[in-house]
């Protein structure tokens, strides 16, 4: 139980990931996320950052352990029901992985799509999240246009038009300037102020100013105190 | 929801519409290859109809030989004529005297020296009949209702030909349904290859889609789509192919019938056949493609 008496939104039990090859990426997780959390997720490439944030979204099975989200154990989770998971989530991934042949407004329609929402609804909401990262004035430019920062706002509307729960961001500012990471940083923290649960991972350690959020320390697949 | 449901099928379809249109080239390959394909047995089935229709026409009077008794008198033969008179099933009757058979009987080559040594004339007077009935189920009614008149005594009716007819008929539908069955299976490979194909070009999509929460139901419906348009477009081209085949016979027919002073025309799909075809050529591009969805989606899972 968490603190505010309700089930913790983000719960690892004695969490295990090793993969055929015998890599243990992850060893004996133990994690809570509240609800309305902002935590960030460090360690060096290969510590099994990715590995964690795949695991939440059921991208991962773990190899033994407990899972759950808000209060849903997700290790066991049937096929059939992943997308229902993954529609609570919001996932920016270090790639983009953008549809190129489909231009920013249709990139950012598609979870709406997915979700079967009425046609007026969709095109409001995906207004509103173009407008939030900026994006509004280019909703007709086709992706292969936009320069890196603008690929990785786009990546970011996507993730949070369907309104989801629990955010979770992947190296979000990889390869950018410190200005557009500043920017995006401040993103992320109106997100959170709205409630939403965000979860980053980052071995950026500049964008770690302020002491106002928790840091977890991921080493060689554990997570240090 | 409902509606949303309704809008997500609309968009899918006009999406569908597009990605067709937009690969001209491949698209109508595809359907003319799928058009030839439905349009042999489907061909073949239009002429066997016809066929049937036209041998319905002419030849579609069975000849009945009604044989009276021996001892039967001249009240007999018109009572025998008066009720033939009145039967609206029947087209045309002849009588036939005991006399007339004879000489017939004598004229006939080979049997001269065998009509010559009859001492007495062994032969009855007969009928010959001529109905509307042609099929061998209800010339057996008719042989068993004249069998019953006391007049009567044998019938016989030659109904060779129609069991003859309708052993071809059963041939050439097996015949259709083989050929049928093969391009149906060589249809639904073309889709399944097409399908397997644009699920290779579309892998990027596929997964990401997966990623952020799409069913698999959402996932195959373009796929599906596909398929049955594509099929139902083929099924289009089929019906076309065929309709030009029929005008293209018709012309050539005209003159021959002339010749012979017949009246024949073949006849297009009906109605209700045309659209079997396409409901059949539009479910026979969904099972490709369903198959082909089946076989390849969960190869692509989002890593």
């Amino acid at each position: 139980m968490g603190s505010n008496g309700q089930n913790p939104m983000i719960t690892f039990k004695n969490v295990s990931k090793r993969y055929p090859d015998g890599h243990i990426a992850l060893n004996n997780i133990e994690l809570e996320v509240e609800s309305g959390e902002m935590v960030f997720l460090t360690g060096h490439s290969g510590a099994g950052k990715s590995t964690l944030l795949k695991l939440i979204a059921a991208i991962e099975r773990p190899t033994s352990g407990v899972i759950a989200i808000s209060g849903q154990n997700i290790a066991q989770l049937k096929p059939a029901a992943i997308p229902y998971l993954r529609r609570k989530i919001g996932f920016i991934f270090q790639d983009h992985k953008l549809l190129f042949d489909r231009n920013v407004f249709e990139n950012v329609l598609l979870p709406l799509q997915i979700s079967d929402f009425d046609n007026n609804t969709a095109m409001s909401r995906v207004r509103a999240a173009l407008d939030k990262v900026g994006l509004l004035k280019k909703e007709k430019v086709m992706p292969i246009t936009l320069s890196g920062g603008e690929r990785q706002r786009l990546c970011i509307a996507r993730a949070i038009v369907h309104r989801p729960a629990i955010l979770i961001a992947d190296e979000p500012t990889g390869n950018l300037d410190i200005e557009y990471a500043r920017d995006i940083m401040a993103m992320f923290k109106s997100f959170n102020q709205v409630g939403v649960t965000i979860l980053i991972a980052t071995h950026d350690a500049s964008l770690l100013d302020g002491a106002q959020y928790r840091i977890l320390s991921l080493k060689q697949g554990k997570l240090a105190a | 929801m409902m509606r949303a449901w309704l809008t997500q099928h609309g968009i899918v379809f006009f999406y569908t519409l597009k990605r067709l249109v937009s690969t001209p080239a491949t698209a109508l390959l595809s359907i003319i290859v799928m058009g030839i394909a439905l349009s042999l047995p489907t061909g073949v089935y239009v002429l066997m109809e016809n066929l049937q229709a036209i041998s319905g026409q002419t030849a579609g009077s069975p000849q009945i030989s009604l044989f009276l008794k021996q001892d039967a008198q001249k009240e007999d033969i018109d009572r025998v004529q008066q009720r033939l008179q009145q039967d609206s099933q029947i087209v045309d009757y002849q009588f036939v005297s005991k006399d007339s058979a004879l000489i017939q009987l004598q004229q006939s080559s080979g049997l001269t020296d065998i009509a010559a040594n009859l001492t007495y004339n062994p032969l009855p007077h007969a009928f010959v009949v001529h109905t509307r009935e042609n099929t061998s189920d209800s010339l057996e009614q008719w042989k068993l209702t004249m069998q019953s008149w006391p007049e009567i005594a044998h019938v016989q009716f030659d109904s060779a030909w129609v069991d003859r007819l309708n052993a071809l008929l059963k041939l050439g539908r097996s015949a259709v349904l083989m050929l049928a069955t093969l391009l149906s299976i060589a249809i639904v490979a073309i889709m399944f290859n097409t399908i397997r194909l644009q699920i290779l070009t579309k892998r990027d999509e596929i997964e990401i889609s997966k990623l952020i929460g799409a069913t698999d139901s959402f996932i195959r419906r373009p796929f599906l789509y596909f398929g049955a348009i594509q099929g139902l477009c083929g099924g289009i081209t089929a019906w076309f192919i065929i309709a030009w085949g029929i005008d293209a016979l018709n012309g050539e027919l005209i003159p021959l019938t002339q010749l012979y002073g017949l009246e024949i025309q073949l006849r297009h799909l009906s109605l209700q056949d045309s659209g079997s075809l396409l409901l059949f050529s539009a479910w026979l591009g969904w099972l490709g493609a369903r198959i082909s969805v089946a076989n390849h989606l969960w190869q692509i899972e989002p890593e």
